[in-house]
């Protein structure tokens, strides 16, 4: 039994005064240890809802997490936490706007009590390609990119077994979102966690994952490789939409 | 030699306090600091706000200074109501006490008032309020009914009621006031707490495992204070006007005590005659509530310029 | 598609004046165009939108644009007055934007916000009016106009919003169109279908099109011709289908630094930015 994360049935609906939706309804996968999970969908198809469950932001109908076969409630614990972190999408409203990159790095150190936080919080700043001039700066002072290494460097801080990434480089330019990707790819070969990553692109998803499952309206359509989706070898016809409008335009 | 090292170390200090990469917690926050200050220096009605506020404080500290040693409280019945000399700059009271010397004291009650309401009122407004918008559901509820019922009372009105009630007297008129101005403060913290309680670098907070104290205290409340401390300047007019209000009707600062208020009321009688009596200590209370007004706007327009 | 040109632009720039000095988005840009579609590319901060506007008049105070020529079907550009440009914008040159959100009037009948952009500019009846505004609808492959055109513009998907939009920038009939992001916030399987709207519509009333995007493999796969923008300055101009024959090392990096499906790549190239690039 390898398998580190289990979502088992995973169904999440949202009520908005009288009416019920469905966002995430009646889902499965299993993630495997050091693997990085891709989902991918359009917008409205739950993938973002599916992250927010696993990292208790939002609360499933039922229980329907495992971690390490071992239950996962709604109500998490200290340790809970540390060994889950997320990365949110939007670089611009991720880091709290009146604290210095320092007081950012080095707040889940103080909350979970560690030692040498100096050492730490500088050791993180370099490995996500920061320098030590952008310790002492203010959020608004750095550009997209480089917050969005803040960010990650963040969620790091805990040496977490589990990484969520929400769409980590849908807000950045191409050429920033390639620096993105190869750091990712870069600390998954450090730091050796595993990985969930949602996105609406496939190239990205591709390249950083194995498995990608196909989100649509809340409901799973399949689980691919990423090989498969490179060849065109899918079973359903989402997919196949998908990957044609992933294409580009034909005239 | 001197002037050389003088001015590179002036010079230094200035490179130090525009550095866009601080290499220390204490240089960020003062280089924050300070670009605030030039902020507020750059913005005429808060410049003119701060100065008249500024002139408020060193006037209460230095009272003694500024009144050539003179004694507010010191009766002369030969010289009582007389017009403004140069013996007595302001003239006299009906019991012959020096009005300018008054009137210099009465700024340190007024300034005791004062910080004592904001001390008491910001923080129990913050607290409630922050707390009320974070944890949402029944402290909400609960919070903000008991916020609503104190807010539906007029301000002077309960305040005379609470002095009538607990007596005369400086520290009970503060204690009135304050129960009649946090409510406010709370509304605006509720606000903007629930507005920035949805965001992402919260959740993010809250994702590492801080409790709810922590988030309140370390990473809420520092997003309130701006609005919190414009809406307490715009507010001092008030306080001062209630604080004078009280004082005027014979609660607050007692008899021999020189308080604005009681001054204007004690010349009431003789303010056609004897004019500067009441209109002295009364164009003190309004330059002084112009001052704190002209703050209050300008940090606004400093910190938060959008509204 | 005949080859008259529509626009000419020669040596455009526009700077915005602030406290940290002159800041200058868009340097001595030139190109023309014809009736043919000109795809404008760039990151943020290359210039592409400011551009856009620029030729449109929509830059605001304190930006100056200056220009030693911007024409229109030979009608200069540079220096109209709010009346002339009210003419020229609709019925001449028109844009559609990235988010029909924030481009509609959200408390008015979409229907009737195209009725009244057409009325700008041509005097009919009200009911003429109305025809053509669902003619326009039904041109942009809606299928129950009459229906949509009651609808208020928060009660539209996003692909139905974008639809509108360019329908209302098309009724007056335009001989130039720019768009500027038109399917960045739109799904993938929804730009496409946008796109071919866009395309046939081009096609069919032979206008020319200004498509401004960051997203290359679309721009290229969409238009004829395509300008690279770095820093306010155009740093490639080629033929779409020559784009991966690109001169310019920002290009080829850029080219470089997507992460394809198709060719997958262990490491994305990374664009290291030349100052040079800047001159």
């Amino acid at each position: 039994m390898d398998e580190l994360i289990q979502v088992d049935h995973l169904s999440v609906v949202f009520r908005n005064g009288g009416r019920m939706v469905k966002a995430v309804d009646d889902v499965s996968f299993e993630v495997q240890h050091g693997e990085t999970f891709g989902i991918v969908g359009e917008s409205g198809s739950g993938k973002s809802t599916i992250l927010k469950a696993i990292v208790g932001l939002v609360k499933p109908e039922n229980p329907s997490l495992l971690i390490d076969s071992k239950p996962l409630g709604n109500e998490r614990t200290k340790s809970d936490r540390k060994m889950m972190q997320f990365v949110f999408q939007d670089p611009y409203g991720s880091l709290h706007p009146r604290q210095t990159i320092d007081d950012i790095l080095r707040e889940p150190l103080l909350i979970h009590g560690s030692q040498n936080i100096d050492d730490q919080v500088r050791e993180a700043l370099l490995s996500v390609g920061l320098e030590l001039i952008h310790r002492f700066r203010y959020p608004h002072q750095l550009s997209g990119g480089q917050r969005q290494r803040v960010a990650i460097a963040r969620a790091l801080m805990l040496k977490p077994r589990i990484l969520l990434l929400d769409e980590p480089t849908s807000a950045l330019d191409v050429s920033i979102q390639a620096e993105i990707l190869n750091l990712l790819v870069r600390l998954r070969e450090n730091y050796g966690f595993t990985g969930i990553l949602v996105s609406h692109d496939l190239g990205v998803v591709a390249h950083l994952c194995s498995q990608i499952a196909i989100m649509q309206h809340g409901r799973l359509v399949e689980i691919v490789t990423s090989e498969a989706l490179r060849s065109g070898v899918v079973t359903t016809e989402y997919t196949r939409e998908l990957l044609v409008a992933s294409r580009g335009y034909s005239r | 030699m001197k002037t050389v090292s003088g001015n590179t170390h002036l010079i230094s200090v200035r490179s130090w306090l525009s550095s866009d990469s601080p290499s220390s917690r204490r240089q960020a926050l003062c280089i924050a600091f300070v670009r605030s200050i030039l902020a507020i220096f750059s913005n005429s009605a808060a410049l003119t706000g701060l100065f008249v506020v500024l002139t408020l404080i060193i006037v209460a500290l230095f009272a003694p200074l500024f009144s050539g040693h003179g004694s507010p409280i010191a009766v002369n019945l030969a010289a009582r109501l007389a017009a403004p000399s140069s013996t007595h700059w302001f003239g006299t009271d009906e019991l012959g006490r020096d009005i300018y010397i008054r009137t210099v004291y009465g700024a340190r009650v007024t300034l005791t008032i004062i910080m004592l309401v904001s001390l008491v009122v910001a923080p129990i407004g913050l607290a409630v309020g922050t707390a009320a918008g974070y944890l949402g559901s029944w402290v909400d509820m609960v919070l903000m009914r008991v916020t609503d019922i104190f807010l539906a009372f007029p301000r002077l009105v309960l305040a005379l009621a609470f002095a009538a009630a607990l007596g005369p007297g400086i520290e009970n008129a503060v204690i009135a006031i304050s129960l009649t101005a946090w409510p406010p403060y709370a509304r605006i913290a509720r606000a903007e707490t629930a507005a920035i309680a949805r965001s992402d670098f919260i959740a993010a907070i809250e994702l590492q495992g801080a409790s709810n104290f922590r988030i309140l205290f370390r990473h809420i409340v520092p997003l309130c204070l701006s609005s919190v401390i414009i809406r307490l300047t715009l507010d001092m007019a008030g306080i001062i006007l209630t604080a004078a209000g009280l004082g005027f009707l014979g609660l607050g600062a007692q008899p021999p005590t020189a308080e604005w208020g009681s001054m204007v009321s004690s010349g009431r009688d003789v303010i056609l005659d004897q004019w500067w009596v009441s209109t002295i200590p009364g164009a003190a209370i309004f330059i002084v509530s112009l001052g704190f007004n002209l703050l209050g706007d300008g940090l606004r327009d400093v910190f938060d310029p959008k509204s | 598609m005949t080859t008259d040109t529509l626009l000419e632009v020669e040596n455009l720039d526009v700077n915005f004046t602030g406290h940290h000095g002159v800041t200058r988005a868009v340097r001595g840009v030139s190109f023309a165009l014809g009736r043919e579609r000109l795809g404008i590319v760039g990151e943020s901060g290359s210039g592409k939108s400011t551009t856009g506007r620029a030729i449109l008049g929509l830059i605001p105070d304190p930006g100056i644009v200056s220009a030693r020529r911007m024409s229109f079907q030979g009608q200069n550009l540079v220096g109209l007055s709010d009346g002339e440009w009210q003419k020229m914008r609709g019925s001449r040159m028109s844009m559609v934007m990235q988010d029909p959100k924030f481009s509609l009037n959200p408390i008015m009948k979409v229907g009737e916000q195209i009725l009244e952009a057409y009325r700008l500019h041509f005097r009919t009846s009200q009911m003429d009016a109305r025809r053509r505004a669902i003619a326009m609808l039904e041109a942009v492959r809606i299928r129950d106009p009459e229906q949509v055109y009651q609808r208020y513009p928060h009660q539209l998907s996003g692909g139905m919003g974008q639809r509108v939009m360019i329908a209302m920038m098309l009724v007056a009939e335009p001989d130039l169109l720019i768009a500027d992001e038109p399917t960045s916030a739109l799904d993938v399987t929804v730009q496409n279908q946008v796109l071919r709207i866009l395309d046939d519509l081009v096609t069919d009333r032979g206008m020319g099109l200004i498509f401004i995007s960051h997203n290359l493999p679309i721009v290229s796969s969409f238009c004829d011709r395509v300008l690279v923008m770095y820093g306010g300055k155009v740093v490639e101009e080629c033929l779409a289908g020559d784009l991966a024959e690109a001169k310019h090392p920002y290009t080829q990096a850029l080219l470089r630094a997507i992460p394809s499906l198709v060719h997958p790549k262990e490491k994305l190239s990374v664009v290291s930015r030349d100052p040079e690039w800047m001159n």
